[in-house]
């Protein structure tokens, strides 16, 4: 059961997550040892899932982060899942702000912003909240709400090139739950980073219409490998559905969110990761110390935000050099995905000749096109 | 048969294996909710036994290692909260439908609740049968895996079938389900052949819960049933009561639900949403075209609400 | 569900109390008892539990309108149920009509210009309202003309809304500014649905409310409602009678379909400013329950309602203090909709059992009148002829 965690044997969730974020901590622990030498101020954080915390997906990843902040000194977590995108959001928000005390609030779902996170910013103006995916502006939002976001798509361009490399029949399928800009970034990178070692290759795309629908991410997985798809990537909330499909199915997939591998050790090539608990610590550093609010932080390889998932053994010598040298020149702020000439799969051009949109274009975070080499429709 | 089977037979491959993997559980929930309302009793709850059945199945083979004993393990929670339904329901004054919701209510509160911890392991998996062996295309072997429990529950549908017309038990059943006077008149209690009717409907329901957590999708998850247990009701009705055309209705369903990622995959993705809506559309159009006001729906169990 | 059989004028008073009132309460004080049990079994503790959950729900200022603006919603669903269930037809499509008034009340502004007033409110509600009572009049109507069990195929319709509401948010409807949360334009300012001055609730706990109350003076003080009861307690009498069973119970449902809309429109107009997959979060499914609970009394629902209200708000609560999972609300739910169910079979027995005790001893002993001892008789063999049944 939940509570009590002598009770069940054989089951070592919490002690694998404690170990991932004790990790995660002893990592990021380094530079911000100095900014906690002067910030004990003790600050009670409240947690905001909009699905189950251990669904090997996106709330996973920002619970794993949360468990690393827990372990620092002065802070108490309070968190609830399941927490649906409607007034429910705004009362939990407030309960924790008036009944638990909390002043620095995450809640972790795209859909809190608007107006949930607004509205309950505008009656608690000494709270912080920092939402995952939002855009914030500073014309239209207050200072005490501010958002994070990794660029993952630096991470599935990666997964991509190693997807390239594996590929047999030329085939890559990507599952996603719905066209929103985030996923349709994800799609293209994933694309063109797998076009980057064999120009024809193609991608297949499946929506399946919303974010947690494992019978259809199965069928989904099935049919694309019907038709040929040899390696697999997603977007959806809880992966671990096709990665086992696809396993199953004998093909290569990538992962997304958090990582998979020990689903299917002798599948999964490689994965996007997020590493939330770089942003949770910068956020949590201000607010221990009383400086403003970080209000729009992004950032992808470079920055920490974001990481891949270590190889499969399965993958090659030589995948793993080209995959590698592009992610050094990420690393470098040397490499650009998103460069003209961009064709999407109408024929249009997006970007032309000569153009190149940096990571941090905010353009970009409305992308609403699917690149040359996708078969799917928007 | 190679690569280059045309585009539309891609799709009618695709829709064949998913009629099967997708329809093995309804399969078993009907062929469950048609013995129960055969006695006269219709369990809408059926949703909430084939969650928890689920969840138990998980559970099973994730503690003991084995998938068969999840099986059982399931079989047996889904003919217990069943039983809660019939007890319930033959207290005097106790509304079928209503406990049918509760009851729907509280085995999902009760496997998402004991579930939490199934979230991310992974349980042994059902075996498959590979039917599709003598074919070299990789389309035509994924269509034909077949989930072992598949077979079982087409045996299941014969079976019942020659059951309920054949024997002695079929024939209490049926008469609970007909006429509840001529059984009591002939001595059996109507409520116990009910109970024992939805029970065995449980137990059968249950084995359709595990075959989703064990074989397909394969985990354990919150959104596993989509309203699987209750569009069972409409199969039961539109195979008119009869345990062969539950196996038909079955196939169809599971194959409307395949459609829409088949044609997507293919390139044709336009209007998901409504793909997806596309097996209750069917159900509700058989339904309007097949029933009358004028007469009862033939085949249904007298006793049973469902006709006016 | 049987009529209690008419008791003496002493005791009439008492045992529908009882009846109505008393019973219930024990089926959910036996649940919290479950519950407790529940908790104590996972290691937590159940007294804190119940604690938790009165604190939650009723405990303070904060909590009290979280229970209220939760309870809001619930008392219209819940008529989407109880009046069509008082004109004889369980129909438990109430989530369907929800996202479809959702839908209309974001989809008014496209087809023409509302004012951006009260009156553009009043519009759009409007509009939700009609939507959701048309879907279901739609099952009424297949009942009633094609035969079609109304439980299934407003369950199906449900479904099928489901499926339109998503593809036209997602599709035709789609607001290009929300990029990432798919939805409908927003609705202006003017025609939002604000917040009782003072407090942190919006007003459409004042339309559910009122809503409920005029749902019962139709149902128990007009010649229609009347009707309406008479076609639902016995169809073939209301034939006899020459009511026009067709159309009372197409209205009925059109009516509970209303209320349910009317939820979906004011979830757009008060929480959420457009239509979006948020509004799909099972205040359908709620409803019925609470209806159930309720007993589809109108009057009723009111209170019920906000008992659920509670359950919800306080889930919050025992979430974040005693780590219990999200699920235990439903499981709370499910027991006492279980229990609730189970004391139904306890309806009218109090009332028998005073009644033949009664009947049984004579007024004055010795002295027991003919017509008593006949009264006895009678009482008794009645009471071994249901037993037989």
């Amino acid at each position: 059961m939940t509570v009590g965690q002598g009770n069940r044997s054989g089951w070592n969730r919490r002690d694998w997550i404690k170990g991932v974020g004790a990790g995660g901590a002893g990592l990021a622990l380094g530079p911000l040892a100095l900014g906690q030498a002067f910030a004990q101020k003790p600050i009670t954080i409240g947690m905001i899932y909009v699905g189950p915390k251990d669904d090997f997906g996106y709330n996973q990843s920002h619970y794993e982060a949360a468990m690393a902040l827990k372990g620092m000194p002065g802070v108490k977590i309070v968190g609830e899942e399941n927490v649906p995108e409607t007034q429910a959001v705004q009362k939990t928000m407030q309960g924790m702000i008036s009944q638990d005390g909390a002043t620095l609030l995450f809640p972790t779902s795209f859909g809190y912003f608007n107006p949930h996170i607004l509205e309950v910013a505008k009656r608690n103006p000494d709270v912080r909240f920092s939402h995952c995916g939002g855009l914030w502006d500073a014309a239209k939002h207050p200072k005490s709400v501010g958002s994070f976001f990794g660029y993952i798509d630096e991470c599935q361009y990666l997964n991509g090139v190693i997807a390239g490399h594996m590929t047999k029949s030329k085939k890559i399928g990507f599952i996603a739950a719905k066209p929103i800009p985030q996923v349709l970034r994800n799609i293209n990178a994933f694309t063109l980073g797998a076009k980057s070692v064999k120009p024809d290759i193609t991608c297949s795309v499946i929506f399946t219409g919303d974010w947690s629908m494992p019978v259809k991410e199965a069928e989904a997985t099935n049919s694309l490998a019907d038709q040929g798809v040899d390696v697999f990537t997603m977007h959806v909330d809880g992966p671990k559905v096709i990665v086992e499909t696809a396993a199953r199915r004998g093909k290569f997939v990538c992962g997304y969110h958090a990582s998979q591998a020990k689903l299917a050790p002798n599948a999964y090539l490689t994965g996007a990761e997020w590493n939330w608990v770089t942003p949770y610590k910068q956020i949590l550093e201000a607010a221990q110390t009383g400086k403003p609010h970080p209000n729009f932080m992004r950032g992808g390889l470079k920055e920490g935000y974001v990481k891949t998932s270590p190889y499969g053994s399965m993958v090659p010598e030589g995948a793993r050099k080209q995959a590698d040298a592009v992610k050094a020149a990420m690393l470098k702020d040397e490499f650009e995905i998103f460069k003209g000439e961009l064709k999407d799969n109408t024929g249009k051009v997006i970007i032309p000749k000569g153009t190149v949109m940096k990571q941090t274009d905010v353009a970009l975070e409305g992308m609403n096109y699917l690149v040359e080499g996708v078969i799917g429709k928007i | 048969m190679s690569a280059d089977v045309s585009l539309w037979g891609d799709v009618a491959l695709a829709v064949l294996g998913g009629a099967i993997r997708v329809g093995t559980p309804f399969l078993f929930v009907s062929l469950g909710e048609c013995l129960t309302e055969k006695s006269g009793r219709i369990n809408l709850g059926l949703e909430g036994v084939l969650v928890l059945s689920a969840m138990t199945g998980f559970a099973g083979s994730y503690l003991t290692g084995s998938a068969w004993l999840g099986v059982l393990a399931a079989a047996f929670v889904g003919a217990l909260l069943a039983m809660l339904h019939g007890l319930l329901c033959s207290l005097r004054g106790v509304n079928d439908i209503a406990t049918g919701i509760a009851l729907m209510l509280l085995g999902a509160g009760l496997a998402f609740y004991l579930g939490k911890p199934l979230i991310q392991p992974q349980a042994a998996q059902l075996p498959a049968l590979e039917w599709g062996a003598w074919s070299d295309s990789p389309q035509v072997q994924a269509a034909l895996r077949i989930n072992a429990l598949f077979p079982i529950g087409v045996l299941l549908a014969i079976f019942m079938a020659w059951a309920l017309a054949n024997t002695r038990w079929g024939l209490i059943v049926r008469m609970a389900g007909d006429s509840s006077d001529a059984a009591r008149a002939l001595g059996y209690s109507v409520n116990g052949v009910r109970i024992w009717a939805t029970t065995a409907g449980g137990f059968l329901a249950g084995i359709g819960g595990a075959s989703l957590s064990l074989y397909y999708p394969g985990s354990w998850n919150e959104g596993l049933s989509s309203g699987q247990g209750l569009i069972a009701v409409a199969l039961v009705i539109f195979a008119r009561w009869r345990p062969l055309a539950c196996l038909g209705a079955a196939l169809l369903f599971g194959g409307a639900g395949a459609l829409g990622p088949a044609l997507q995959s293919v390139g044709i993705g336009w209007g998901y949403h409504l793909f997806n809506a596309m097996p209750y559309a069917l159900t509700l159009l058989i339904l309007i075209w097949t029933c009358s006001p004028k007469r009862s729906l033939q085949g249904a169990p007298m006793e049973l609400g469902v006709s006016r | 569900m049987s009529a209690p059989a008419a008791p003496s004028a002493s005791t009439s008073g008492w045992v529908t109390l009882f009846d109505n009132v008393a019973l219930p309460v024990m089926a959910l004080a036996g649940s919290l008892l479950f519950f407790g049990g529940f908790v104590w079994l996972g290691g937590a503790s159940p007294v804190e539990a119940w604690a938790l959950l009165f604190k939650g729900a009723f405990g303070d200022a904060f909590s009290w309108q979280n229970t209220l603006q939760r309870a809001a919603p619930l008392m219209l669903t819940a008529l989407c149920v109880a009046l069509p269930q008082r004109a004889g037809l369980m129909v438990i499509g109430g989530e369907g009509a929800l996202v479809l008034g959702g839908l209309a009340c974001a989809g008014l502004p496209y087809l023409f210009a509302v004012p951006d007033n009260l009156m553009g409110t009043l519009m759009v509600l409007l509009a939700s309202a009609m939507a959701g009572a048309a879907w279901i009049a739609l099952a009424g109507a297949l009942r009633q003309y094609r035969g079609v069990n109304e439980t299934i195929s407003s369950l199906l319709l449900s479904y099928l809304a489901i499926g339109l509401f998503k593809h036209g948010v997602e599709g035709p409807m789609r607001d290009p500014a929300s990029l990432n949360k798919p939805s409908t334009q927003p609705l202006s300012e003017g025609v939002l649905l604000g917040l009782i001055p003072g407090y942190e609730v919006h007003w459409g706990l004042v339309i559910g409310v009122v809503a409920c109350v005029a749902a019962g003076l139709w149902l128990h003080g007009s010649t229609h409602g009347f009707a309406t009861r008479v076609v639902g307690g016995n169809a073939r009498a209301a034939r006899l009678v020459g009511l026009p069973s067709h159309r009372l119970i197409i209205t009925a449902c059109a009516l509970g379909g209303a209320g349910a809309g009317l939820a979906g429109g004011i979830e757009v107009a008060a929480v959420h400013t457009s239509a979006n997959a948020s509004l799909i979060v099972g205040l359908g499914y709620t409803g019925i329950l609470v209806s159930f609970v309720a007993r589809h009394n109108p009057w009723a629902i009111v209170p019920v309602a906000i008992l659920f209200g509670g359950f919800g708000a306080a889930g919050s609560l025992l979430q974040r203090r005693l780590d219990l999972p999200d699920a235990s609300v439903l499981v709370l739910q499910g027991f006492a909709f279980v229990l609730i169910l189970a004391a139904e079979a306890w309806r009218g027995r109090l009332g028998d059992w005073l009644q033949t005790r009664a009947a049984m001893a004579p007024a004055t002993p010795g002295h027991e009148t003919s017509r008593q001892r006949l009264q006895r008789e009678a009482i008794r063999a009645i009471r071994q002829n249901k037993e037989a049944a």
